[in-house]
């Protein structure tokens, strides 16, 4: 059979686009934003149960409240605002760093000269400070729940606890994989460097991460900052 | 001029051989053989569940009847539930989505070919995962609905939940990963000139489904989360005591629930209004409105899950609410009714088995639909809620709806999936025996109902007038497993010898019907390009150039897709090793309230295996290079 029926946009052969899409657009792409929304319902759930528990618990430690147990101990408010912050800037700073490393890989064939434009160029510096916020980000949950836990706060204390380890916990744990997947692009650079061609992995991965860091601001703001 | 002809003039016989053999299904990627895949393994599950359904009806043919305990009554039922819905009626929808969807949008494939035998892979391992215990009498017995407090450790200190909720966590996967794939592959892999109004409806409704299931099963899946974590580390979310709502797995597991609903129905109206077009020889009337009432359905969906809770008190406000909301979905399903009705009217109807499930469908789902909206009144709802009027609801819209119009599809689509055609005669026993033991069963229940048997209860008491009722309806699960059996029967001869059929051989409009029975690995020699909505309607002259049956027997072998130079999806065990390791993980659950060692060992066991599985497949190739 002959491809002369074939409108232009099948013979448009570049790298992973080697199939006809009616978009245009490579697969993945789509994937990703497709899992991107069932996320978001993923979290809208965790979100939710934690909200209508907040101020359900009977007995304590609060988030954002002092609670006196029957013995008389006081357990001061929970929640430690001024490091959660650090933190947060911390992941929304792997956000900028993440953009950098995109480019870098979309660039990488575009001459360097200057000290700036190789630094800026550098996919691997910007995977590697990406990755290390990634994880910087995850020692602060880990710093904050052994805290929570010493002062007396565990999954199983009341609602407060239960709702509060679980929804961080779900975004801990993407964070998580982020990392792992940021990590695994990083090994994929060193050993053979990621070029334009595989600027569409670096991508979606790209978008997860952004999409981790959007759910954390949200988290931020309910959780920590409205009392 | 590009046309629609898609299919060169030789038969399909060549690369059959080359792909038999145990090993040839464990590792196929092909979205047909998936959709085959799909097909047996829920039709297995649909008996086993129908099975259930009987011991149960056994157990009700009489007051105070002793075949069951009670103890097993609940578990027959909670299985039964939880079969039909997620092992036997979705799947076999997702059989249909496999095989049809690239054939009707004009792809090669899905999307993601790996992913979705992976989907099947989890399905069939979660299926077995679930359903073994029943066997062993350790069955979840808590309702497929699962209703937290009843379903935490507290009240249900036995393992038996524990596989329940693990086993609807496995299966969701399944469903988010088929989900993913399909939308991505109706939204970027339609052939030229596929716009979204050109699409067949079947595919439509398949592509509302996913955004079903994308958007609600993420829900259930956190609402079981915190139930597994109530169950295993006595977590508080639904501890009254702690302080919990008692009314929040009600809510979310309903937010899932109801739009669930419609992923089990859409299918089948997508399939029917394949069917009544073609034999009625007219185009679907009303196409657009048939497009949107679909997708306004699946935006209400979202908005009507509280009209389960109406007997748990939320007060007049939410009461009214979501009795208007469940009215008004009643409108574009209504809509449907009508446009079906009306593109049969003044048609030629051929009355074979496929349309005789096509037309039952329309009238049996309109009973269910409207003792439907006879619930949607909070005030009624209260005197039917929990009785088996309740039961005779859901089952005219289940059976008489969803595995109507799946029974439908099925002859419909069999000589495209086979190369053959289904028996007329042992359908029509097939039929006539399932219509009337449907009715047999459920329409007396309406009665029991309104005279006030409760559901999920072992026996009754004689002189309540319930007596005739019941042994109606167990009469009738009788002649259920009798037409069962002439379908079984039927599908089995006719897969092995059944009359050959040609590429088109109902006349139907769409472009799955362009190319050879059995289709080719690759589908379509080139992508066709497509010019209108039913183009085999609108192309005469070029769909007689099509092969037929009679080429085939001449001798002439269809090309492979390597002859052609199609790139194709090499075979690969990945997705199957993959899958076991998440089985693995999750199975080391069971263990941690006995043997919390062993529990973390075998987690950690199965995490590590599928992980290797998962950046073993990621980093080999789909394709050879090329």
């Amino acid at each position: 059979m002959t491809a002369t029926t074939m409108p232009a946009a099948h013979d448009e052969s570049h790298g992973h686009g080697h199939h006809y899409t009616t978009l245009g657009l490579d697969n993945r792409k789509i994937a990703i934003w497709t899992f991107i929304g069932s996320e978001c319902m993923l979290f809208a759930s965790l979100i939710s149960t934690y909200l209508v528990y907040k101020g359900r618990s009977v007995k304590g430690p609060f988030p954002h409240e002092a609670w006196t147990d029957p013995s008389g101990k006081v357990f001061p408010a929970i929640l430690d605002i001024p490091v959660t912050s650090a933190s947060t800037f911390v992941l929304l700073m792997s956000s900028f760093a993440m953009v950098l490393a995109l480019a870098a890989v979309q660039n990488k064939e575009l001459p360097k000269t200057t000290f700036g434009e190789r630094i800026l160029g550098s996919s691997k510096l910007w995977l590697w400070v990406t990755c290390l916020m990634g994880t910087a980000f995850l020692g602060f949950q880990a710093y904050e729940f052994t805290a929570f836990i010493r002062e007396g706060l565990t999954i199983r204390t009341n609602l407060f606890g239960s709702s509060f380890f679980t929804l961080t916990g779900f975004h801990g744990a993407h964070v998580a994989v982020g990392v792992c997947w940021l990590f695994s692009l990083l090994a994929i650079d060193y050993k053979r460097g990621l070029g334009p061609s595989d600027a569409l992995n670096v991508d979606i991965a790209a978008l997860y991460w952004h999409f981790v860091d959007v759910v954390w601001i949200v988290i931020f703001t309910l959780v920590y900052l409205i009392k | 001029m590009a046309t629609i002809v898609a299919a060169p003039p030789y038969s399909s016989t060549a690369t059959e051989s080359a792909n038999t053999g145990l090993m040839s299904w464990l590792t196929t990627v092909d979205h047909k053989r998936i959709g085959v895949l799909y097909l047996i393994t829920a039709l297995v599950f649909f008996v086993i569940g129908g099975l259930e359904a009987f011991l149960i009806r056994a157990q009700l043919a009489v007051p105070n009847g002793t075949v069951l305990s009670a103890d097993m009554y609940n578990q027959l039922f909670t299985m039964h539930g939880t079969t039909m819905v997620f092992l036997a009626i979705m799947p076999l929808s997702a059989a249909f989505f496999n095989f049809l969807i690239p054939l009707q949008i004009g792809a090669r494939d899905v999307a993601f070919p790996r992913l979705n035998a992976f989907s099947y892979w989890i399905y069939l391992l979660g299926g077995i995962f679930i359903t073994v215990p029943i066997f062993f009498a350790v069955a979840p017995d808590g309702g497929w609905f699962g209703y937290a407090p009843l379903s935490t450790k507290q009240f249900s200190p036995q393992i038996n939940m524990d596989f329940w909720v693990l086993g609807l966590q496995i299966l969701g996967i399944s469903s988010l990963a088929a989900a993913f794939n399909f939308i991505t592959t109706i939204i970027n892999m339609r052939a030229p000139g596929m716009h979204l109004m050109r699409m067949p409806i079947f595919t439509w409704m398949s592509f509302v489904v996913q955004f079903l299931v994308a958007l609600a099963f993420p829900v259930i899946t956190i609402a079981l989360v915190f139930l597994q974590f109530d169950r295993f580390f006595g977590t508080n979310f639904y501890a009254i005591g702690a302080g919990a709502d008692p009314l929040l797995w009600q809510h979310l597991f309903w937010v899932f629930g109801h739009p669930e609903v419609y992923i089990l129905i859409l299918p089948a109206f997508g399939l029917v209004s394949e069917v009544l077009p073609t034999f009625s020889k007219k185009p679907l009337f009303g196409y657009p409105v048939m497009v949107y009432s679909g997708i306004l359905i699946g935006f209400l969906g979202f908005g009507v899950w509280a009209h389960h809770m109406f007997a748990v008190g939320m007060g007049p406000i939410a009461d009214a609410v979501f009795s208007l909301t469940t009215m008004l979905i009643a409108i574009p399903t209504g809509v449907k009714i009508f446009n079906w009705m009306a593109t049969m009217w003044d048609g030629d109807l051929r009355f074979n088995t496929s349309m005789k499930f096509g037309v039952a469908l329309v009238g049996m789902f309109t009973i269910g639909g409207i003792s439907g909206v006879m619930h949607s009144s909070p005030p009624a709802d209260l005197q039917q809620t929990d009785t088996y009027f309740i039961v005779a609801h859901f089952h005219y819209v289940l059976f008489g709806g969803s595995m109507f119009g799946l029974f439908a599809g099925l002859y419909y689509y069999f000589p495209k999936i086979s190369g053959r055609f289904m028996s007329e005669s042992l359908g029509n026993w097939h039929f006539w025996l399932t219509f009337l033991g449907m009715n047999l069963t459920f329409f007396p229940m309406h009665f029991s109902g309104l005279l006030g048997m409760p559901r999920r209860t072992y026996q009754y008491d004689a002189g309540q007038g319930l007596e005739l009722f019941n042994l109606l309806s167990t009469i009738g699960t009788l002649v259920l497993m009798l037409g069962t059996l002439f379908g079984l029967i039927n599908l089995w001869k006719s897969w092995k010898s059944g009359e050959r059929a040609s590429s088109n051989p109902w006349g139907a409009p769409t472009i799955e019907w362009a190319i050879p029975s059995p289709p080719p690995e690759h589908n379509f020699d080139t992508l066709p390009q497509i010019t209108s909505r039913y183009p085999l309607w609108d192309l005469k002259g070029a769909v007689v150039t099509h092969p037929t049956t009679v080429a085939d027997e001449a001798g002439r072998v269809q090309k492979t897709a390597k002859q052609l130079g199609i790139p194709m999806p090499n075979p690969s065990i990945l997705p199957l090793v993959t899958a076991v390791g998440v089985i693995v993980m999750f199975s080391g659950m069971l263990f941690t309230g006995s043997n919390m060692k062993l529990a973390v060992a075998i987690m950690i066991g199965g995490a590590v295996w599928w992980i290797a599985g998962l950046y073993n497949w990621l980093l080999t190739p789909l394709e050879d290079a090329h």
